[in-house]
Order: structure tokens, then C-alpha cells, then sequence
């Protein structure tokens, strides 16, 4: 079926066609219309929804929604995901499966509530104390809204963890067509098979132990501290810290294959590489487009997921190009990652701004990619 | 012969036992008040049960001490956890137990709400007058005059009533107790999870730290035991409305004991509604 979407319309029903049944939140612009939708939808499926009252409560909704067995998901925006942040870290340290929606919009503070900004990308990354990786989907179109949010829910589930959908203002109020799916299959997080199978530990760091239902007997032990394979505490021992954060770590790098995707362009014979990701992508391609037209040699490598970031891709673009450009709708996160792939072989220049809802135009970046060739 | 283990054992988990409390604290009391009171109503297990708690040592009493599910959540954040458990499974009991400064302070607003929407959950709050696990800072129910860690030359602030507060919200089933009040304790928790199975239900046991309430003050548990029963007035008693707070008199009893309809009694109407109306889905 094809339908005239939002980006927000899109997280909202790519979460129902995946099988979301349970939605909290608290009212934020510009991620209300994702709650507006899930107020209408869920009831009269038998889903639940639930405004919270405040963002804490709502991720704390979420997670205890999801050991119950419902597929949860929240969506917010700035100041609502730096509330989320400690209920976040608590999902990991208990391998709770979650999605997290979060529609940038400019910061810091309250900043500018309905313009759009990529400035949550390193919250998303290290926004909880402690060591952890979340895996983080960045959409660029309506489409990539439904399809990164079925996604999520599926990674959620498999691999015991939240995910978090980084969207901003452009895409999550923008219209498009998105294609929707007559079915949409995502698999359900594994049960024990067992009294005996501990629920938190794993032989394999790549698979995520099983997650014991509620209520059945299982007495599952479920805490934020320090836990042993069957979640005794043990906020002392070395030994058990480090097994366990070492694994909630590999359990994501090491399923790098599986969680990182990304599409390029011209990536090995780049006069001229671009790095970005949502709305400033749409950019990018346009840029690369009016560049080629004028016989540059320019090419991108587009993520779409931020983390676990593979630094490959942009390695090879480095290596061919005489210049990255990272445009960023903010003062500059994603670069850093950037400046670390490249390790100081190419010339790494930002191009950044924020505000007002201006975005980054494209004849601006390849107006700015003629000069950085020119003075490269 | 010796005669059939102790009746609690079923309910707790042997591996995790000794508990963690220092000697004689009173949380040994409320989770054999629980203990009873599942006993008598003859519960064999509690599989159906689902324990939540913040953190602190109150928050200890379910994890990983009794032998149910239970979640250990964040500082503050066990009702609304407790309030996804119930809104996405509720033919599951789900249960509260914190401390005053994990309910009273860091998760007022959440506890407050749940109040307010008469949210279907049990909730014990242990109020020990302090923050026990982090070494005896002063909470929102610490008394006017008593040493803490954070109020060295004594608290000076007003502090908080709990119950009253609830009582004006719309939860059902308000009470608070001592575990000097062992059977109006446990018949408390038995009203609460057996009479009382809708609705926001709250029940406070002023229980003072033994390590750094009684201790501190000279008092053994069993002195402070005596000292509960002696400060404690029955808000029933006419002529004494009780200046509420656990201070000089502690006012016990049940506060409110109503039966309306609970959150998900309006949720399953909306549901309806919705279902009747509207046009997609
Ligand atoms: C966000 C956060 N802030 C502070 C703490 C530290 N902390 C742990 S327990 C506690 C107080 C607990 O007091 P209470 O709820 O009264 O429990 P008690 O130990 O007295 O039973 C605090 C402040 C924490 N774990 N998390
Ligand atoms: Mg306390």
C-alpha cells in the first residue's frame, strides 16, 4: 500500500505493523503526532496506551511493559531524551528490549521546540553514565522512518536491547510517499527453554540470553546493579562487572554485520567525500548530484546506522578523495567519529549550522565542496 | 523430630538468606508480615505476584530476598515500572516496596499520579526516617530535631506526611502502621492484596533505621519497638487529629478505605468507547 506520509506517521505505523503494543510518552513537539497517532491506534487493538506523567516515567513505563512481554516503544524529543537517559541505561544493564524514538529538534534547553537540529547524536551514543552502546538507526525519508522502526523493533527483540530511532523536525514533519508492507514479520524475543537457562548470561556474547516471561514461575531476578548469570547481585566482584559489561558490549560491537548499514556513492574515486546522515543527507545527494553535473569527481557515504559505526566505508572514502566534508544541522558530533576513521590522511571540514529551521542547502555544500577542492 | 520447616521458607529464596539488614532492623518485620499474611490466605507461591522496587535498603526486602519475579529498578522509578508490569499483563498482582526517600522524595511525582489515577498497584513504603542505604541523610518524613548525616545539629525542615497527602488524591486504600502494630500490620497488607483488588492501594510502616535512627539515639530494637507503640496515636481516636509525620506522635491507621473503580476499570470503559466509535484501526 502506498501512502502520502510524515516522517512521524511513519515511525508510528511502522511500530504498529511491527507489532507494538504498548506506548508511553509525554507530550513534546516535534514528536507529538507519533503519540496522537498511538492514542487513536492502540486501544481499539488491544494495545495500551499511556500518558506518562513526565519522560522518566514514561521510559520506566516502557520497561516494565516489556518484561511483561508487550513490544513498547516512546517517542520524544531533546529535552524529553535527556530525562530518558538514566531509564536507558537501566534497559541495558537489564537487556530489556525497547524503542526510543527521538525527533531532534534545536537545543540546547528548551532551544527552539519546532526547528529541526542533529544535535543528539553523541546523547544518543553516550548520553547514560557508565560503559554501554545502544544501536542507533538514523532515518533520511518517511519511508526509512517506517522501515528503521520495524527495524528497531526487530534488533529490540533479538538481541535483548533499546534501540533508538534518531529522527529530527525535517523528516518527522516532512511528507512523502512511503510504501507500507501487506506484512510486516518480526520475531519475538527468545524464552528460556529452561528453569535452568540463565536469563542473563549468554555462551555466545552475540546472542542475547533468553528473557523469562512474568509470572510464570520463573522467580526472575531483574536489577540495574551488577548481576550474576540469573541476576543475584554482586556489586563487589571484578569478576562478575566485567563478564557482564564485556558482554552488554561485544553483544552489539561484535553483531557489527548485522546492525550496520549504510549506502555510498562514488566512494572510491571521490575528488570530494561527504559523511552524513538524516536530513542533511537529502543534501548530500543533491550536492554530489549538481558536483557531478559540473564534472567534480564527488561521492558520499551515507549512514544509516550511527551506532555501531563501522569506520570502514569512510576510511575508503578517504583514501580516494582529497577532502570529507561533514555537514551537521549543529556544531559538529558526527565528525569526531569522522576525524577518528580518517586519521588525519585527508582533510576532515565541518559544515555546520543550526536554527530557524534552515537547512543545509545543496548548492550551498557543493558551492562549499568547490572551495574546499580549491584550497585543498 | 523436627516438625515441618519454617512456614516463610516457601516464600523466600534460601540461597540469598541471611538477609542483607543490619541486626535488627524492621525489615526482617515487614517481610514477615508479608509472609503471614500470604500464609493465612493460604497462598502456596507467588508466581503470580510481581514484586517492584527502587532503590534502598526497603527496596531490598522483595530482591533478591523473596522468591517471586521481582524488578529492582532505578532511584525512585519502581511505581512506573510497576505501572507498565500492570497495564501489559494485569492478571498479574503487582506489588510496591521502597523506602520514604525513594518514594517520598526522588519518586514523589510518580507515587502522587499513580495516587491520582487510583493505578491498580500495592505499595509498602518503608519509612525508616532516612535515607538508610546511603549512610543516614536526611528524607522528606525525617522528624524536626533529629540528627541525620546531612543535619548534623538537627533537621530543621517541615517534613512530609505521606499519607495524608495520598488520602486526598483518588486512591482507594490509604494506611500506615508500625511494626511495633504486628497484626494491624499484616491485616493491613491482607486488606490491601485480598479485600482490596482494585485500585490504588497504599499502606506506610514507620519502621526508624536501627543502625542510624535508634542506634544513634540510645534506643535497642526492642526499646524502639516500645517507643513506636508508645508515640503512636489512632487517627479513629476522636479529639486527636493527629499532627500527622512520623515525629513526636505518629498518627496510625487506615487513612481511607474506599472501592472504586481503578485505573483499568476506566481503561477497559475508554476501550469500549473507543471501540464503538472511530472509524480506523
Ligand atoms: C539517581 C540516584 N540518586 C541517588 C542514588 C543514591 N541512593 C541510593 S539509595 C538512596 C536513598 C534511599 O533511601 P530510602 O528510599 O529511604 O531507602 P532506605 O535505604 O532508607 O530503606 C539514595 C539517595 C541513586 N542510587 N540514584
Ligand atoms: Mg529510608
Amino acid at each position: 500500500m502506498r501512502s502520502l506520509l510524515t516522517g512521524n506517521e511513519a515511525v508510528a505505523e511502522g511500530a504498529l505493523a511491527a507489532g507494538c503494543n504498548f506506548y508511553a510518552g509525554y507530550p513534546i513537539t516535534p514528536s507529538s503526532e507519533i503519540m496522537h497517532i498511538m492514542a487513536e491506534r492502540l486501544p481499539r487493538r488491544g494495545g495500551v496506551f499511556y500518558q506518562a506523567e513526565d519522560e522518566i516515567a514514561a521510559i520506566n513505563a516502557i520497561i516494565g511493559a516489556s518484561w511483561a512481554g508487550a513490544k513498547a516503544m516512546t517517542a520524544t524529543s531533546g529535552p524529553g531524551f535527556s530525562l530518558m537517559q538514566e531509564g536507558i541505561g537501566y534497559a541495558v544493564m537489564t537487556e530489556t528490549p525497547l524503542v526510543i524514538v527521538d525527533v531532534m529538534r534545536a537545543g540546547p534547553a528548551t532551544g527552539q521546540a519546532t526547528k529541526p537540529a542533529q544535535g543528539d547524536v553523541m546523547q544518543a551514543r553516550w548520553g547514560r553514565h557508565g560503559d554501554q552502546v545502544v544501536p542507533v538507526l538514523a532515518p533520511s525519508t518517511p519511508q526509512e522512518c517506517f522501515d528503521m522502526t520495524v527495524r528497531a523493533f526487530a534488533i529490540a527483540e533479538e538481541l535483548r536491547t533499546p534501540v533508538i530511532v534518531l529522527s529530527d523536525e525535517f523528516i518527522g514533519h516532512g511528507r512523502e510517499v512511503v510504501e507500507i508492507p501487506g506484512r510486516v514479520e518480526v520475531p519475538s524475543r527468545r524464552r528460556p527453554r529452561g528453569r535452568g537457562e540463565p536469563p542473563f548470561d549468554s555462551p555466545d556474547p552475540r546472542v542475547a540470553p533468553p528473557m523469562p516471561p512474568l509470572g510464570e514461575g520463573y522467580y526472575v531476578l531483574v536489577t540495574g546493579s551488577t548481576h550474576d548469570a540469573y541476576g543475584y547481585r554482586d556489586t563487589r566482584g571484578f569478576e562478575t562487572h566485567y563478564r557482564l559489561v564485556r558482554r552488554l558490549w561485544d553483544k552489539i560491537w561484535l553483531n557489527m554485520d548485522k546492525l550496520f548499514d549504510y549506502e555510498e556513492r562514488n566512494a572510491e574515486e571521490a575528488d570530494v567525500g561527504f559523511v552524513a546522515f538524516g536530513s542533511t543527507a537529502r543534501s548530500v545527494v543533491k550536492a554530489v548530484e549538481i558536483l557531478e553535473a559540473r564534472g567534480v569527481r564527488a561521492g558520499y557515504v551515507r549512514l544509516k546506522t550511527l551506532w555501531p559505526l563501522d569506520l570502514r566505508p569512510i576510511r575508503r572514502l578517504a583514501e580516494a578523495a582529497r577532502a570529507i566534508i561533514v555537514p551537521e544541522l549543529g556544531m559538529g558530533q558526527l565528525i569526531l567519529d569522522v576525524e577518528r576513521a580518517v586519521r588525519g590522511e585527508t582533510r576532515v571540514v565541518g559544515y555546520n549550522k543550526v536554527g530557524g529551521g534552515e537547512p543545509i542547502y545543496p548548492s550551498e555544500l557543493a558551492r562549499f565542496a568547490l572551495e574546499v577542492l580549491g584550497r585543498a | 523430630m523436627p516438625s515441618a520447616e519454617h512456614f516463610a521458607l516457601k516464600y523466600l529464596r534460601r540461597e540469598a538468606l541471611p538477609t542483607a539488614f543490619c541486626p535488627g532492623c524492621f525489615n526482617g518485620i515487614v517481610i514477615n508480615a508479608l509472609a503471614k499474611a500470604f500464609e493465612e490466605e493460604g497462598v502456596e507461591d507467588l508466581r503470580n505476584y510481581v514484586f517492584v522496587s527502587g532503590i534502598g535498603c526497603a527496596a531490598w526486602i522483595p530482591s533478591p530476598f523473596m522468591k517471586v519475579d521481582s524488578l529492582h529498578t532505578l532511584h525512585g522509578r519502581a511505581i512506573p515500572v510497576a505501572v507498565g508490569v500492570k497495564l501489559a499483563n494485569p492478571g498479574l498482582d503487582v506489588v510496591v516496596v521502597s523506602g520514604d526517600g525513594d518514594l517520598g522524595s526522588i519518586g514523589l511525582g510518580h507515587l502522587v499520579h499513580a495516587a491520582r489515577r487510583n493505578m491498580d498497584l500495592a505499595v509498602i513504603m518503608v519509612n525508616n526516617l532516612v535515607y538508610g542505604m546511603t549512610r543516614g541523610q536526611q528524607s522528606p518524613t525525617t522528624p524536626p530535631g533529629l540528627w541525620t548525616t546531612t543535619t548534623p545539629y538537627g533537621s530543621y525542615e517541615y517534613p512530609m506526611d505521606v499519607c495524608r497527602l495520598l488520602a486526598e488524591t483518588s486512591a482507594n486504600y490509604v494506611a500506615r502502621w508500625t511494626p511495633a502494630h504486628f497484626n494491624r500490620l499484616k491485616e493491613s497488607i491482607k486488606h490491601m492484596l485480598f479485600r482490596r483488588r482494585r485500585g490504588f492501594r497504599f499502606l506506610e510502616v514507620v519502621a526508624p533505621c536501627t543502625t542510624y535512627v535508634s542506634r544513634r539515639r540510645g534506643l535497642r530494637p526492642g526499646e524502639a519497638l516500645k517507643e513506636l507503640l508508645r508515640k503512636s496515636v489512632r487517627l479513629e481516636k476522636p479529639g486527636k487529629p493527629g499532627s500527622g509525620g512520623p515525629g513526636e506522635r505518629i498518627v496510625v491507621g487506615v487513612f481511607k478505605d474506599e472501592d472504586k473503580p481503578g485505573y483499568l476499570d476506566l481503561y477497559y470503559s475508554y476501550v469500549e468507547r473507543a471501540r464503538r466509535g472511530g472509524t480506523h484501526g
